[in-house]
């Protein structure tokens, strides 16, 4: 019945072999109903981008929480370093004219 | 044949159809070959299910003698049971499952859509709802379908399998009979051959995307919808679902 | 509990300034995250637990999606597939937890299946009748939260943050677990049986799911120093018991424990120690459903390959057509 050669199939995975290739891991971030900014919510597995999408949806807005999902491969995620926490993040700190508490305003002057 | 004999016949056909689907797409739950299909799944059957509680319940609210949605389900026997031949053949391997998915997915949708302009507002309403649902299911079944039909010599030889399998059994849908033609009259519902070159040019979209061949011959079983004659299998799936009711009738749960 | 007996993989020797620093992290209720420098002992440790916690949700589907065909209602049929699709997820989450550490959820398969990595001893039992979907939801998935509400602090942050998502989502698993069972206490003479019987099946099992004493245990000991595990078996166990009883009181079934009764001094219930034999019987492979549960996630795995082959091989071949159009 079938209308293309076989040949024309990649064949993954040995038969009966150990080690076979898996799906790559995507990580998904969601952004829920009130316009706040897509936020990871967690990770899955899928074989292309169109299925993490799909897959992103079923298995992570089952409670109706997202109204737009990104998914990005993991391994195409460069992270910081933990050993540079200092130097990355401890000159904000210093900052903290950039907190709104840093101000006084007078009471009289109502809410800011 | 009444209007309303006419009507609740067609609330029947569509609540048994996703009933008998929703049920048969749940037996995955915990079996599939992979958690996230695993996941959209159980999806899918929550939606069938959903859907047949509107069906059905607004089936026995037309026909106006007490029965609820849960009555009509556990309580009919094969006989009365007016879901296509399609949808109760058992599960086979996933493909096969997803390809009978996909086809009653492409036409349920297109029903669906036509539904949402009916004459009868409330069934316009469950049409919305469904319909919103359904526009979901096809598009991944069909994903699906070219995904397998596509990846590797096996799935394709599998793919090809089960749409050989299951051809014979995707034409019932579009048979018009009396009680379709009473409610296209009526503005209702619309005559199910009419919606059949939509869906046609949707499965040979998809059929050809997945790199497999559509048999030629274009037979189709029927009696699942009239409910003449259903195959051997509905009466062992209704013996599963609904022996917890029947061996005790005066329970509730 | 999910994960039992977990084998600690602490040193027992002089600590490195590095280990030292470690524990102070942990001491001072730092989260330590993926690319954190940690002990090998705390990541093999964590492997461990979070697999095993992974696996019983993976097997945890099967004894009560044993019964989702048979649902009585098109209602609990939907409740009772949401509920055993969330342990799907549940357990997606956690593998994905794991798989931060360095080691793949094929790879975590492959173990379940060999027969290397365990799952919990509970999903080796039989559901026989409706009532035991209400026995699992009340008795089986309040002693798991009890075990995972503590863990949302646990130091290891992908973990944590595993099981926040999970302790939502698992809020109604108990409670629609209660809600068939009062269905049921309430009913018929015959299901006022069926939830007697489901009570007395179930409540020993569920007992044993913290794991034996652990009270003088190392493993523990230096679980509880690495965060990894909040409580001991003995206090959990308590817990659920003092817990537990008054809900069955209210629902008019009776604890199968002549030696049940409230202790004014302690302020906890007394209570007869499961049979530990059994446990350990479970525990290698000779409860009554060991064989069926693994034979069914087998199948599921290698039924599955040419479905996974098949899309990830799809996927590749949709890589290179945009890679060659670009």
């Amino acid at each position: 019945m079938s209308s293309v050669s076989p040949s024309a199939y990649p064949e993954t995975g040995e038969k009966g072999g150990k080690s076979k290739a898996e799906w790559p891991l995507w990580e998904v971030f969601i952004r829920g109903q009130h316009g706040m900014s897509h936020r990871h919510v967690g990770s899955l597995h899928a074989p292309d981008a169109d299925m993490a999408i799909k897959h992103a949806r079923d298995v992570y807005t089952r409670r109706n929480e997202g109204v737009s999902i990104w998914v990005v491969e993991s391994s195409s995620i460069a992270a910081s370093s933990p050993s540079d926490k200092g130097p990355m993040y401890e000159p904000s700190n210093a900052k903290v004219y950039r907190h709104p508490t840093f101000f006084d305003i007078p009471e009289e002057v109502g809410a800011m | 044949m009444t209007r309303d004999e006419a009507l609740f016949e067609f609330l029947v056909r569509m609540g048994d159809n996703t009933l008998v689907l929703g049920h048969r797409v749940s037996e995955w739950c915990g079996h599939a070959p992979v958690l996230e299909e695993d996941i959209a799944l159980a999806n899918i059957a929550l939606d069938l299910i959903g859907q047949t509680q509107l069906w059905l319940g607004l089936a026995g609210e037309v026909e106006g003698k007490g029965r609820s949605a849960d009555d009509l389900a556990f309580h009919r026997d094969a006989w009365d049971f007016r879901n296509l031949l399609l949808l109760e053949q058992p599960n086979g391997d996933f493909g096969r499952t997803m390809m009978r998915q996909f086809l009653f997915d492409a036409a349920h949708i297109g029903l669906l859509e036509a539904l949402k302009d009916s004459a009868d507002p409330r069934i316009a309403e469950i049409a919305a709802k469904s319909a919103k649902e359904v526009a979901y299911h096809v598009e991944r079944s069909g994903d699906t379908v070219i995904a397998l039909g596509d990846g590797t010599s096996e799935s394709h030889d599998r793919m090809q399998k089960a749409l050989d399998r299951l051809w014979p059994y995707a034409g019932e849908v579009f048979i018009d009979d009396a009680v379709d033609e009473e409610l296209a009259g009526a503005g209702i519902a619309p005559l199910p051959s009419t919606l059949k070159d939509a869906w046609e040019a949707r499965v040979r979209h998809v059929m050809a995307e997945a790199t497999l061949k559509i048999p030629e011959d274009d037979f189709a079983h029927k009696g699942g919808k009239s409910g003449f004659r259903h195959s051997e299998h509905l009466g062992h799936m209704l013996t599963e679902m609904q022996w917890l009711q029947r061996a005790y009738p005066d329970a509730t749960w | 509990m999910y994960a039992q007996m977990v084998k600690s993989e602490g040193n027992s020797g002089e600590q490195t300034p590095e280990e030292e620093a470690f524990q102070a992290r942990i001491d001072a209720g730092e989260r330590i995250e993926p690319k954190d420098w940690m002990p090998e002992g705390y990541r093999k440790t964590l492997v461990r637990q979070i697999g095993q916690h992974a696996h019983s949700e993976i097997v945890g589907q099967l004894p009560e999606g044993n019964w989702i065909t048979r649902a009585p209602t098109l209602e609990r049929k939907a409740i009772l597939l949401a509920k055993v699709q969330d342990e799907a997820g549940h357990g997606l989450y956690l593998y994905c937890a794991a798989e931060t550490l360095g080691i793949s959820r094929d790879e975590l398969t492959r173990q379940l299946l060999s027969g290397k990595m365990k799952y919990s001893s509970i999903f080796n039992y039989p559901t026989l009748t409706w009532a035991d979907m209400g026995a699992v939801g009340w008795l089986v998935d309040g002693a798991a939260i009890m075990n995972q509400v503590p863990l949302q602090r646990t130091s290891y942050g992908p973990y944590a943050r595993a099981m926040v998502r999970i302790c939502k989502e698992e809020s109604f698993h108990q409670r629609q677990g209660y809600d068939i069972m009062m269905k049921m206490a309430q009913g018929t003479e015959a299901q006022r049986r069926m939830a007697q019987d489901a009570l007395n099946r179930f409540w020993y099992p569920s007992l044993m799911m913290f794991g034996p004493s652990d009270k003088e245990s190392v493993h523990s000991e230096q679980s509880m120093a690495w965060k990894i595990k909040i409580n001991t078996n003995d206090e959990l166990r308590q817990k659920f018991v003092d817990q537990t009883v008054p809900q069955a009181e209210y629902l008019g079934l009776t604890v199968p424990d002549e030696n049940l009764k409230w202790n004014e001094e302690t302020g906890h219930y007394d209570y007869s120690q499961p049979d530990w034999q059994e446990f350990f019987d479970v525990l290698r492979g000779n409860g009554p459903c060991n064989t069926e549960r693994l034979e069914a996630r087998r199948e599921a795995w290698e039924d599955g390959q040419w479905v996974r082959d098949g899309m990830l091989a799809h996927g590749e071949k949709k890589r290179m057509a945009k890679v060659a159009a670009e």
